[in-house]
């Protein structure tokens, strides 16, 4: 047990580089193929690590009015909340680091922490626009988190009704069991929708346009970063890089679980390498749906105009996806 | 202080000070598709706390000399300051105007001038690579 722990807190700082990277590789990604589709060139992809590698030898400002420790603090707790998230997520077919630990429910919790630091250091930084951008922070939060909420309670009822006997909301329970297979054709119509709702939810999670009101650049001067320089910044940036990541590990793990490894029947090192590219190519195609082409193809939304977009017609296709999962939970005990 | 890493990733606030806004298109013009300066690394961002160069734009007409003053004051160190247009550096046409307190380089320190009216985005451009050269020589200070 002993040796497990020591193994567990050895490979923390792996996988805290490791999401490190990815994020921030995915975030040049995400520049370099935005700017391909304004007919750009766009940055080189390691302009991410430039930004950061900057950021860091930049003077740090904490304004006169500003409540400095929680200035100061938010932003580490952003990051380490951040990576906390990669601790209870499948990464390229390998089982959670805190598998038994937590589930999907404290992978909800952990996903807000990193915005609630944002709105927390936005508050404390005492700037007018921080407030403002802290507050629609707030909103977009409560509008996204209730079809996230649906859409995961949807799939954990399904597995408690499908698989009684595990723990249905274990990320790595449901990473191992695909959740195509446990449907017939009208629930698959509905964990279609969950899945293209989590992918709507994800621009909001990440805080990118259209969901972006809160930090909004051009109106309210990028609100709750409004007062945040160097290293400080920096931080709050590398959470997003990870962040994103994270929350696409989440949805590879529901949705998205399969290797590639049985079906070229490769064996050893040869399968992990070739699991390990296939998450990467599975990270690309959620990032690029969930990041790159929305934030491209939509222009910034109003703050009302978010929350009726998630609490209005995100929560009612989440509710028809989980009518129609519930439909063919009946239809299969049915017999038909 | 390794001055270097600032070169390849420049963000830029745009202030402008009474400007035509002559300048301020051509700034944005330099940011479309056809030239495109965010290949090198820079970017525009929304707040003087962000930024590592400011581009300023416009004569500095007296009710934006203290604001200019305050924005100036609010980007972290290390920073560059582009004046853009011949606006900043002489008034240019709005010259001996009663409203006027500029040049720019009265108020705060400028390091590149870039003249024209508007200059074109190459022009611009070639000022970026002026606060470039001028960064790294600071570098090797
Ligand atoms: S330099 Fe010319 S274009 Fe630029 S702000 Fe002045 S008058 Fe307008």
């Amino acid at each position: 047990m002993n040796e497990l722990i020591i193994y567990q807190l050895a490979s923390v700082p792996a996988i805290a580089a490791l999401g490190i990277i990815l994020g921030l590789l995915f975030k040049g990604i995400d520049r370099v193929l935005a700017a391909r589709m304004q007919a750009r060139i766009g940055p080189p992809i390691r302009q991410p690590f430039r930004d950061l590698r900057k950021l860091m030898i930049k003077e740090n400002i904490v304004p006169k009015n500003a409540v400095r420790f929680v200035f100061n603090g938010m932003p580490l707790l952003a990051v380490a909340a951040s990576i906390t998230i990669l601790l209870y997520v499948p990464i390229a077919g390998f089982l959670p680091l805190m598998q038994g630990y937590g589930d999907l429910i404290l992978l909800l919790y952990l996903l807000l922490i990193p915005s609630l630091a944002l709105v927390l250091g936005g508050f404390a930084s005492a700037s007018p626009y921080a407030s403002i951008g802290a507050q629609r922070e707030m909103v977009s939060m409560i509008s996204y988190e209730l079809p996230l909420a649906v859409a995961v309670a949807s799939i954990a009822w399904l597995f408690s009704r499908a698989m009684p006997g595990i723990a249905s909301f274990s990320l790595a329970a449901i990473a191992a069991n695909p959740v195509w297979e446990l449907v017939g054709p009208v629930g698959f119509i509905g964990l279609l929708a969950l899945f293209l709702i989590l992918l709507a939810v994800m621009p909001g999670e990440i805080g990118v346009i259209p969901f972006d009101t809160a930090e909004a650049e051009t109106e309210i001067a990028s609100g709750m970063l409004v007062e945040y320089s160097g290293r400080n910044l920096a931080l709050f940036y590398l959470a997003d890089a990870v962040k994103t990541v994270g929350f696409a590990s989440i949805l590879i793990a529901i949705f998205l679980p399969y290797g590639i490894s049985g079906t070229l029947s490769l064996q050893g090192a040869n399968a992990v390498a070739a699991d390990a590219l296939f998450f990467l190519l599975k990270l690309f195609i959620v990032v690029f749906i969930g990041r790159v082409l929305i934030r491209v193809a939509v222009p910034r939304l109003r703050i009302t105009q978010v929350v009726k977009a998630y609490w209005g017609y995100a929560t009612i296709a989440a509710l028809c996806g989980l009518s129609l999962i519930a439909l063919d939970a009946i239809l299969l005990a049915g017999g038909c | 202080m390794n001055l270097k890493a600032l070169n390849k990733s420049l963000w830029a606030f745009h202030f402008n000070s009474g400007s035509c806004n002559g300048c301020d298109i051509e700034i944005i013009a330099a940011l479309t598709p056809r030239y495109d300066v965010e290949r090198f690394g820079i970017k525009l961002v929304g707040t003087p706390r962000h930024a590592d160069i400011l581009l300023l734009t416009g004569p500095v007409a007296m009710d934006m000399k203290e604001k200019l003053e305050r924005v100036y004051a609010q980007m972290p160190s290390p920073k560059a300051v582009m004046l853009i247009g011949n606006c900043g550096n002489s008034g240019d046409v709005f010259y001996e105007s009663y409203s006027l307190v500029g040049p720019a380089d009265r108020i705060i320190p400028v390091d590149v001038y870039v003249p024209g009216c508007p200059p074109r985005p190459e022009a611009i451009i070639h000022g970026v690579v002026k606060v470039w050269q001028k960064l790294e020589k600071e570098a090797k200070k």
